[in-house]
């Protein structure tokens, strides 16, 4: 039997970036706030401290910060045909879990997505006619534009201290930075990193080849830095144990050290650690949320009501919690009716190995998450879509992220497994190879969905998730062709062997790709087709917000937390500024 | 040939001697290794039984040679240090598994959180479905490696009417090319799933930092040219850009 709580005005379910910025931006409002987050509470001293911290095996392998999938997971098949079963171990994307999410754990590159990805259907069609998309891709603008963020990206990006030469300031082009990213107002708070050797090589070899490669934005502090909150960054160590870890200098941008703590100073602010929110409940009308329900460590479940409520948690669990509390209309793929669940992306990938002779020294070990050359010559529609036979590219990168030898020690296509001659391969190739890789945008479609599963359970009983989602012709179009072009920028780069490789198709569940799963509740200007509103806001539901990475109506060819981040502080502005003052839908539908 | 690979591959060899001759290596690395999660008293009674695996004896006196199996019964522990020494064996390249200790990691992976599935979904129903839906079994990763050994013991007992590890090398790596081949039907585990776990624990073992128990004196990191836990960069990664860096590595229990 449930405990019902005192209400609270506002009730944010997740604490990482997205949860943590809006406690912080909420706290002068005076309304009594409450957090809840699933996992533990944990801090850089003495979570993350360096030597402990630096444990390949602990943080990368066994995953230690990340959502125990004992626990609670998904189910997954890659179609209707198939019976979708669970996935029974962490593999192609991890989760976070904890205070401060998956910004604990994450690189640090931090984009501004393309003016193409905001408004992706209308420029397609402008420049290419409606007939280049597919009958199947369900190609959706955002319901605002790049301009209407770009206060918000620089927020965040100030917010992060994010290191990077911009490309484009108030529509000057800047030989050096991105010159395919859209106008910006100011230069980064930061400058970029220090390159690595590979860079370097990357870098000379893609302008050869008439190419336009900048450094990565990125959110490891290339100097001390404090930002406008007045906190306080050291320099990055380029320690190489980045992604999957946390940071032991407060280099790395994280919620736990930057908008979690300004938020925790609030008085009228309470985070609940270990506190597993199991669905929001709506009054009799279902247009309105009256509370969730949650349990805490001990298993003791708790009805806590609020009158605002902010879904935070991870892309996943966001739609999760939609789903098991009958927010919003499940979609159907037979029908096409129904919106939540409906424009599951994700990302795919692939590119070259470059092997060098032993001359060539990389120290691949000095890196740090987000430090990295990328190029966008092929990335959203700075490139002809019908000669690539392809919609929405991606950025071709060369990462210098660290070589943490379990997970990172390269050997050429053909060599064993295990024995002599692999051993000796890992020596010969350790220090003496690259990747170039492609990460490239996956595009939304009918038959790629999330719904409830109709066998498994978590363990608390509630249905898992059920993903549906396979790569289309057109993303393997998009794989083949830009690992071509990877190859040849490898070649350039003076690889005396290149190995091509593209993820596995159908997609596998199995190895890791990327921690950037879209959509599922996605933002835009019609009900019919988005969960909600351009404010994040619920159609059917409009005390309720939904943040995050499941509001994009498709994925783009880049990391996802710069509009992440963004669309935040972009919703709390409306939560503010418009909302508090009278509550309701904030936009008619 | 560069000066850095000339001076990798001398630390190497030297490596290689000094895990061979000399009795302190071990020892040191013993001293520091933390107690994994307990035994059951079986696998107590199992390891100390036989006189090679002082268990007991190594938990109390580090320094008095070997530090036993928790999980793994003394035919496991033959069988596994056997299949270690196969998969990465002692050669002019650097040192093998087996000397590193990595059959200690496994046995102390196995014994504890990720051996009894701490992060594994295990509710039925159970199908095989198809290998994009990934791992299915209803084991934990424990439960397959003691399954494992014993189907390919078994197996090895009929074709060579052999102990895997009375096996010559070249016979036991004809074994493991037969599994890691799929040419090979496991009666209880699908043989790919095993080797592939028995491979993953081998490389990990080998790799991972010392104080898991493998990696022993850091020797596959010097190896390799990974300076390890010692991770400060900031005024290194630009003066040193296709430059040797060469730095004695560091295991986390050598930093505290």
């Amino acid at each position: 039997m449930a405990t019902k709580l005192n209400a609270v005005d506002v009730l944010i379910v997740g604490l990482g970036w997205t949860g943590g910025i809006i406690a912080k931006e909420l706290a002068s409002t005076k309304l009594k706030i409450v957090a809840l987050e699933r996992g533990g509470p944990r801090d850089t001293n003495p979570d993350f401290i360096d030597p402990q911290i630096h444990d390949e095996l602990r943080y990368a392998a066994r995953y230690d910060l990340m959502q125990n999938v004992r626990r609670e997971t998904i189910t997954f098949r890659n179609g209707e045909s198939q019976t979708a079963l669970p996935m029974r171990q962490l593999g192609s994307f991890l989760p976070g879990q904890g205070v401060g999410g998956a910004g604990v754990h994450w690189n640090g590159v931090t984009w501004r997505w393309l003016e193409w990805d905001h408004q992706a259907r209308t420029r397609t069609v402008d420049k290419y006619g409606e007939k280049i998309i597919p009958s199947d891709m369900h190609l959706q603008d955002w319901p605002i534009t790049y301009d209407d963020l770009e206060p918000y990206y620089d927020r965040f990006e100030k917010t992060c201290g994010t290191s990077g030469k911009a490309g484009n300031i108030n529509g000057r082009k800047i030989d050096g930075g991105n010159i395919f990213e859209g106008s910006r107002k100011e230069e980064y708070p930061n400058p970029p990193m220090i390159a690595a050797q590979s860079m370097v090589m990357f870098e000379k070899a893609a302008r050869n080849l008439g190419y336009h490669p900048f450094p990565n934005p990125s959110s490891n502090a290339s100097r001390d830095y404090v930002n406008p909150d007045g906190v306080a960054f050291g320099q990055c160590h380029y320690c190489g144990f980045c992604e999957r870890f946390g940071c032991e200098a407060n280099a790395k941008a994280s919620p736990h050290f930057t908008v979690i703590p300004l938020a925790l100073k609030n008085p009228n602010f309470e985070l609940r650690t270990n506190s597993i929110v199991l669905k929001v409940n709506l009054d009799s009308t279902r247009k309105k949320a009256v509370s969730v329900s949650y349990l805490d460590a001990r298993g003791r479940e708790f009805e806590q009501p609020a009158d605002l409520i902010i879904l935070s948690a991870y892309a996943l669990g966001n739609v999760n919690l939609l789903l098991q509390s009958g927010i919003g209309v499940p979609y159907d793929p037979a029908t096409g009716k129904g919106v939540v669940g409906r424009n599951y992306a994700y990302q795919c990938g692939g590119g070259a190995t470059a092997f060098f002779d032993k001359e060539t020294i990389l120290n691949r070990f000095m890196g740090a998450g987000a430090l990295g050359t990328t190029m966008d010559d092929f990335n959203g529609d700075n490139y002809d879509f019908v000669k690539a036979g392809y919609i929405g590219g991606g950025g071709i990168s060369c990462s210098n992220s660290g070589a943490r030898p379990i997970q990172s020690h390269p050997t050429p296509h053909g060599t064993p497994r295990w024995g002599s001659a692999w051993k000796k391969a890992v020596v010969d190739n350790y220090d003496h190879a690259a990747s170039v890789g492609n990460q490239g945008a996956v595009m939304a479609y009918r038959q790629n969905y999330l719904s409830l599963d109709p066998t498994y359970t978590d363990v608390f009983g509630r249905p898992l998730m059920r993903m549906t989602f396979d790569f289309q012709d057109n993303e393997v179009k998009q794989m083949n062709g830009q690992a071509d072009i990877c190859v040849k920028i490898a070649k350039e780069m003076g690889a005396t062997k290149v190995d091509r490789s593209i993820p596995p198709v159908p997609y596998s569940i199995v190895p890791y790709q990327s921690t950037h799963n879209t959509g599922g509740a996605v933002f835009g200007a019609d009900p019919n087709t988005s969960v909600l509103n351009k404010y994040l806001q619920v159609w059917d539901v409009p005390n309720v917000f939904v943040t995050g990475a499941c509001v994009f109506p498709q994925n783009a060819g880049k990391n996802p937390t710069g509009p992440v981040g963004a669309l935040a502080y972009w919703a709390v502005d409306a939560i503010k500024n418009q909302y508090l003052k009278n509550p309701g839908p904030l936009v008619t539908s | 040939m560069s000066a850095r690979e000339k001076s990798q591959g001398d630390v190497g060899r030297r490596d290689f001697l000094k895990l061979f001759g000399a009795a302190g290596a071990a020892g040191a690395a013993a001293s520091t290794l933390p107690l994994g999660a307990s035994a059951s008293a079986d696998e107590i009674m199992a390891a100390t039984a036989d006189t090679k695996h002082h268990h007991v004896t190594a938990a109390t006196e580090p320094h008095a040679g070997g530090i036993g199996y928790e999980f793994f019964n003394v035919d496991e522990s033959a069988f596994i240090e056997a299949a270690v020494d196969t998969l990465i064996p002692s050669d002019s390249t650097g040192p093998g598994a087996k000397e590193l200790g990595v059959a200690t990691y496994i046995d102390r992976q196995m014994a504890a959180g990720y051996g009894k599935g701490d992060r594994l979904y295990l509710e039925g129903p159970f199908g095989e479905g198809t290998p994009e839906q990934g791992y299915q079994l209803p084991m934990t990763p424990s439960e397959l490696i003691r399954a494992g050994i014993a189907d390919v013991s078994a197996y090895v007992q009929k074709n060579h009417k052999s102990t895997f590890d009375g096996l010559s090398a070249k016979d036991r790596a004809a074994v493991m090319t037969e599994l890691d081949g799929k040419k090979v039907e496991l009666p209880t585990v699908p043989t790919a799933t095993f080797f592939g776990l028995l491979l993953q624990l081998t490389i990990e073992g080998y790799l991972a930092d010392p104080m898991y128990g493998g990696n022993k004196d850091r020797a596959a990191w010097k190896m390799i040219g990974f300076p390890g836990a010692d991770a400060m960069y900031m005024d290194k990664i630009g003066p040193f850009r296709n430059k040797p860096y060469t730095a004695e590595p560091k295991g986390i229990q050598d930093l505290v």
